[in-house]
């Protein structure tokens, strides 16, 4: 298969992953604003969507690192980040499937490390790269950010108590979209940066750019574009999950926890630290559960989730290494490839028609049961 | 192995900074202009002061500062 068709290929394929990661995402930012009523779900999601493409264009830290560093270029091609990227999109639709706000970065991380493993060995992954960027900040972020709007809740009650409470409800939900829309610019600045990069390393695989180069213009533009197109979409499961089933979030709360998610991502997008926004906005959100009143986690909800966290890098990685192992065979391999990733989409679309989840009755109960409510 | 905790504690530290700061402001600006007294018995609220509105209006603005100082960091 000629190289330039590949590249095509891939490119279209991070696209296509970009578009996964927008929907998947978008209960990160609009999730507490949907839930206490600060944001209608389709204005909500148009927010979040135009402020992912606005993020797009703030920074490319991410990017390099992506781009740079995680595996030896030198022993990979297009067709590898092809297969690492069919198995990051078909872990992200099964986990929306599921409603379960696992890491779309860990998917794609995943995805690309266990094919490059499949493709040049153990020695093309360089592992102290992937703890040091990936592995560290996935364990850290949603404990720092946990930590940090447990306090800022806490706070946030203690100074209000002695306020009117429909100006407390009233100024926090203005407030809560303010910082909602901060979490979606971040998001894309964040989100968006990794597609880039994956899209960046293909070009410097296949020779087109030189090793270490940022993202070119149109790059950077159509990555924006896809995320922002796919956070419109609304991953309307996993806004039901994060929004109403993970804690009873008040506007306090999902003020406090849309502040810190803000701060915590734009900070490590800052210093180029490709953390994983939903790990970062899941534990605000527990945090800012936990900071009003322990008891009203969903511990049952949080379970399931982090089962799903660890879970995430290494099922994306086994999905793209057996990708891997079948696209090395030839062009029949990565048109077989493809097409099972395509039909794999569709069956997963089509199932999850029957019980559709829309902007309609996203906030409809049924809620979890009692049990899954701490004592 | 080498663990860049340099940068995880900066993140740390401005994060926790950054979002605290941002949330009291806030809080403290709603507290400002919240109607005093509500628990003197009085059916109606007396209304909010003009220094409490002034008080809301300076940490408001605070807390946006703050914002748009974070995001001209990231940008430039």
């Amino acid at each position: 298969m000629a190289l330039t068709v590949m590249v095509v290929v891939v490119v279209l394929a991070a696209l296509v992953f970009d578009f996964t990661n927008g929907f998947h995402d978008t209960a990160n930012a609009m999730a507490t604003s949907i839930a206490t009523g600060a944001l209608q779900p389709r204005v909500a999601v148009a927010i979040a969507g135009a402020l992912n493409l606005v993020g797009a264009f703030l920074s490319v830290e991410v990017a390099k690192t992506i781009s740079g560093g995680l595996v030896d270029e030198a022993l990979i091609n297009p067709v590898v980040i092809f297969a690492g990227l069919v198995g990051a999109i078909v872990w992200n639709l099964v986990t929306w499937f599921l409603g379960l706000p696992s890491s779309s970065s860990h998917a794609l991380f995943g995805g690309l490390i266990g094919a490059t493993w499949v493709a040049g060995g153990s020695g093309a992954v360089h592992f102290q790269a992937v703890v040091n960027k990936i592995v560290l900040p996935a364990v850290l972020s949603p404990v720092v950010a946990a930590g940090i709007a447990m306090v800022a809740t806490y706070l946030a009650y203690r100074v209000t108590a002695r306020a009117e409470p429909g100006v407390v409800s009233r100024g926090t939900k203005v407030s809560q979209t303010v910082s909602a829309s901060m979490v979606a610019l971040a998001h894309g600045t964040n989100d968006a940066q990794k597609t880039m990069g994956v899209i960046t390393l293909t070009l410097v695989t296949a020779g087109i750019l030189a090793p270490g180069s940022a993202p070119p213009f149109w790059v950077v533009l159509t990555a924006g574009l896809a995320i922002a197109l796919g956070t419109y979409a609304g991953g309307w499961r996993i806004i039901r999950t994060v929004g109403t089933r993970l804690s009873d979030i008040r506007p306090v709360q999902g003020f406090a926890a849309e502040t810190t998610s803000a701060a915590v991502i734009l900070t490590s997008t800052h210093l180029g630290l490709p953390l994983s926004t939903t790990q970062v906005c899941t534990g605000s959100i527990f945090g800012a559960g936990a900071g009003r009143r322990l008891a009203s986690v969903r511990w049952g909800v949080v379970g399931r989730i982090l089962v799903a966290w660890c879970c995430t890098l290494p099922s994306a990685a086994a999905v793209g290494a057996a990708a891997s192992w079948l696209a090395a065979t030839g062009p029949v391999g990565v048109l077989v490839v493809g097409l099972t990733g395509a039909a794999l989409a569709l069956g997963i679309y089509r199932v999850s028609r029957r019980t559709a989840v829309t902007a309609d009755n996203v906030t409809d109960l049924p809620r979890p049961a009692d049990s899954d409510l701490a004592a | 192995m080498t663990i860049d905790w340099a940068s995880v504690g900066i993140v740390v530290v401005v994060a926790t900074a950054a979002a605290v700061t941002i949330v009291l402001l806030v809080c403290a600006a709603l507290v400002a202009v919240s109607p005093h007294g509500r628990t003197s018995g009085v059916d109606t609220p007396p209304p909010r002061t003009a220094t409490g509105t002034v008080v809301a209006a300076v940490c408001l603005a605070a807390a946006a500062a703050l914002i748009g100082y974070g995001l001209y960091l990231i940008v430039a």
